[in-house]
């Protein structure tokens, strides 16, 4: 059982400016996949939920959303902490799935297990929320699409090894598919489902 | 020379303040209270609560008195105010059973258990103008005063027989829509199109539901029950492990009885048009079963030939609110898509009369 | 009932905005295509902008600019209406210039000045569907989006010229984004439809009554549909502005007496206002005098 202290503390300190502006900092960044962007107010979840992660769950997570967590994720005492503070529900069905979590490090299912939306509503799908080490000094990837003047290059760095695979066959059944935030400390770097990559 | 209009800003000022005068009218007169409206004009009050979707009187007398008696914008400005309300929970749902009923009356049979209770209705009054109510009038104490007991349903009734289909249940697994947190969605399930219509106008549902007595859409309705009275609303508390009373609403229930052949897999029975409105409002909650039943073709194999039966059709123009905001605006500016037509218009008519004069006229118009 | 007057930032309820915020981020996903959302009633009529208020309130911040903008102009009623409105319940600074604003909530116009990165575009859409006066039904207009079938669009357009010689088609001209999504540009003229081409700023679109948001992210291709013997062309005027003798912007036709006079202005009244402050000048361009300034307040 965690401890209470736990799973009631951490939320936003001022919940209706800071969810504002951590919307805003996601909204450019799906706006302009690719950059790097810190969040101005961050979440103190229980470990392991980073806390840009963490900032996320309490903008855009409530009633209305299943949340699905990592195993790691689902054991610790994130699932009361995100109950507590969004009442979101957690849901153990990938593809039930409105959000999903998963913390740094920990194995990241292939994206076609979450919801990926139909032909005729493709919004209904996953947005999941991945952790990694760091947003920059990782292997070079090209960025082009949608929001991205030409082209850019982003660095993520512990990306799991098959995230080009994944990313390729969720760009090729556009207009379905997820969409994916990663987050690393308090860093933010979104990838809407229109960004092509390809190795540089 | 020309100097461009401003000033938009006081015009909108000025305008209120009209308007502020205009609804306070003669000063010489004492002004309305709240209270006399929620009073005097009850059926005004359930009309605005009921299309509000609010159920709060004293509200509804403010928006009425506020719009000036323009009951569709009593209603937007209390839904307006709706929308902002923080969300408990969901109450269980009202048990019509036990509503005490200071109405109740069926076509259907002649006489039944609990009686016909005709209660505070308009029906067999003779439509005369009262001199009386221009002056300060006594009224005689009625004979009953207070909402009575509970009466059977006259839908137990034949139910009891098995020759009425069941109470409207979802099927398994069905959640609960609300069209008031979700996008609507066609085709739209029986729930949500009853949610739909119980805050549609009730002037449009009146006109389906007369369309349908005309042969657009038939369904060889009777009037099995038309009930008013109040209701306890009650909420669940999972913490205290019951449920609670939050208090008593007045509603008015319809449940009309409709022919049905049967088929191969169901026996011969009636079928079911449901209407439940806030209030009195026996206009509203029988054309609602009315409409209702026409809008259940999928559940009968019935073919869409009248615009009754076309889901899409009656749900996305029953809300007045949305409809009288999409009409009105045509009163605001849109010249600059009028420019744009304009000058397409300009250009074909020269176009137009450079063909018809032809040659050396026509080319040299049409370059002008 | 004293309750009445409180009200939370920017009007709409934390649940409310979260709801809105997460459909802005799947439409920005899907450039074109129309997210389904619970629209609220909101404190001013549908059909006159609902839409873009939720937009607009559930991304408003309080570092944020304002400009709202209606026909082109900041001073057009419905325009104040709703910039006192975020006056009143976001207490958000507001201004008419193009440049200072961080967010432009327009109905029928897209600004002359070039939006810049940073900048959002938020329109008020009457319709979204750009099908629907083809086909009334929302389930088949869903289907043909779900299977990219836009013959019927081009069938209509191509009427239109063989019965007039041209695309009748002058204002909400269809566009086709990413070249994915046929999207309603909402009511502006075709002229302004080359805007929305790459343009640096954010777009989102908001239609309250029927229930939709859509966007188009900076940097995404947004093409006029034509043909090739009928390319697509926006609209020109003969003259210039006669205030601020601008060429190449959208004017407005204003009559000036019942004998055919007229003159032509440009719609973007800031865009007018900033040349005119400039020093250019149009033919009819009053000198301020003391008096024309008094009128003009």
């Amino acid at each position: 059982m965690a401890a209470q202290s736990q799973i009631y503390a951490g939320a936003f300190a001022d919940p209706v400016f800071q969810a504002q502006s951590v919307f805003r900092t996601l909204m450019d960044g799906f706006a302009r996949p690719g950059t790097v962007a810190s969040f101005s107010a961050l979440a103190a979840p229980p470990s392991p939920l980073g806390r840009a992660s963490g900032a996320v769950a309490l903008t855009l997570c409530d009633h209305d959303t299943s949340v699905w967590l990592s195993p790691a994720l689902a054991k610790s005492a994130v699932p009361q902490w995100i109950a507590f503070h969004t009442g979101a529900p957690m849901t153990e069905t990938k593809d039930d799935a409105r959000f999903a979590f998963i913390e740094k490090g920990a194995a990241v299912p292939s994206f076609d297990q979450f919801a990926l939306g139909t032909q005729e509503y493709p919004d209904r799908s996953t947005t999941l929320v991945i952790e990694i080490e760091a947003l920059s000094g990782g292997r070079s990837l090209i960025a082009k699409g949608a929001g991205i003047k030409d082209e850019t290059v982003i660095a993520p760095e512990g990306l799991p090894d098959l995230f080009l695979d994944f990313w390729a066959a969720n760009r090729a059944i556009f207009p379905r598919g997820i969409d994916l935030v990663l987050t690393a400390g308090d860093a933010v770097l979104c990838l809407p489902r229109t960004t092509k990559l390809e190795r540089e | 020379m020309y100097v461009a209009v401003k000033g938009g800003e006081a015009a909108i000022a000025n305008a209120h303040r009209l308007l502020a005068d205009r609804r306070r009218g003669d000063r010489a007169l004492p002004s309305i209270t709240i209270e006399q409206v929620v009073e005097q004009l009850g059926l005004a009050v359930d009309r605005v609560m009921a299309e509000a979707s609010l159920y709060d009187r004293a509200l509804a007398a403010l928006a009425v008195r506020q719009a000036r008696g323009d009951m569709i914008e009593a209603i937007f400005i209390l839904r307006a105010y709706r929308t902002t309300l923080p969300r408990f929970g969901y109450s269980e749902p009202i048990d019509t059973a036990k509503i005490k009923v200071e109405r109740r009356v069926s076509a259907t049979y002649k006489d039944l258990p609990g009686g016909q209770l005709l209660g505070p209705t308009f029906d067999y009054t003779h439509r005369l103008l009262d001199p009386s109510l221009i002056a300060e009038e006594t009224v005689a104490e009625p004979a009953v005063k207070e909402p009575g007991e509970h009466v059977m349903r006259v839908s137990d009734i034949l139910d009891g027989e098995g020759l009425i289909e069941g109470d409207g249940r979802m099927p398994e697994g069905h959640v609960m829509g609300d069209l008031t947190r979700e996008p609507m969605e066609f085709p739209m399930a029986r729930d949500l199109r009853l949610q739909a219509l119980a805050r549609g106008d009730e002037g449009f549902l009146l006109a389906l539901a007369y369309s349908t007595q005309r042969g657009y859409g038939r369904t060889h309705p009777f009037v099995g029950e038309v009930r008013i009275g109040e209701v306890e609303v009650e909420l669940d508390l999972p913490e205290v492990g019951f449920a609670v009373s939050l208090g008593v609403i007045r509603v008015t229930e319809c449940q009309m009885v409709n022919q049905f052949k049967g088929s191969a897999k169901q026996p011969p029975q009636f079928t079911r048009g449901y209407g439940l409105v806030f209030g009195q409002s026996e206009r509203k909650a029988m054309s609602m079963s009315l409409v209702d039943r026409a809008l259940r073709t999928d559940e009968f194999s019935e073919d869409i030939v009248a615009p009754a039966q076309d889901q899409e059709f009656v749900i996305s123009h029953a809300d007045n609110v949305q409809a009288t905001g999409f009409v009105e605006h045509l009163k605001l500016p849109h010249y600059v898509d009028f420019q744009a037509e304009l000058d397409l218009v300009r250009r074909m008519r020269r176009d137009y009369e450079a063909a018809r004069t032809g040659g050396e006229d026509g080319m040299k118009e049409a370059a002008e | 009932m004293n309750d009445l007057a409180t009200y939370n930032f920017a009007y709409l309820d934390e649940q409310t905005k979260r709801m809105i915020r997460r459909a802005i981020l799947k439409a920005i996903a899907i450039p074109g295509y129309q997210v389904p959302f619970a629209s609220r009633e909101m404190p001013m009529p549908y059909g006159w902008g609902t839409g873009g208020v939720q937009v607009t309130a559930s991304i408003l911040g309080p570092g944020d600019v304002l400009k709202v903008i209606d026909q082109g102009a900041d001073d057009t009623t419905n325009a104040v209406s709703i910039r006192a409105f975020f006056q009143k319940v976001a207490n958000v600074a507001v201004t008419t210039r193009t440049k200072e604003a961080t967010i432009i909530q327009t109905r029928h116009r897209i600004p002359e000045e070039t939006l810049k990165e940073g900048q959002t575009l938020v329109y008020q859409v009457p319709i979204p569907e750009p099908l629907r006066f083809l086909e009334p039904r929302e389930t088949e207009t869903r289907k043909m989006h779900a299977l990219e079938e836009y013959g019927l669009m081009h069938v209509k357009l191509y009427e239109d010229i063989a019965r007039n010689g041209h695309i009748a088609t002058t204002y909400a001209y269809p566009v086709k984004v990413e070249g994915r999504y046929v999207m309603d540009p909402s009511p502006t003229p075709k002229f302004d439809n080359p805007k929305m081409h790459m343009s640096e700023a954010l777009q989102l679109f908001g239609a309250g009554r029927e229930k939709r948001i859509y966007a188009v992210p900076p940097y995404t291709e947004v093409v006029s549909l034509d043909f090739e013997d009928h390319p697509f062309e926006i609209q020109k005027f003969d003259k210039p502005c006669a205030l601020c003798g601008a060429e190449n912007v959208y004017l407005d036709e204003v009559v000036l007496d019942d004998k055919g006079g007229r003159m032509f202005v440009c719609s973007d009244t800031d865009h007018c206002e900033d040349r005119r402050a400039h020093g250019h000048a149009g033919h009819m361009l009053a000198r301020p005098t003391p008096e024309s300034q008094e009128a003009a307040e």
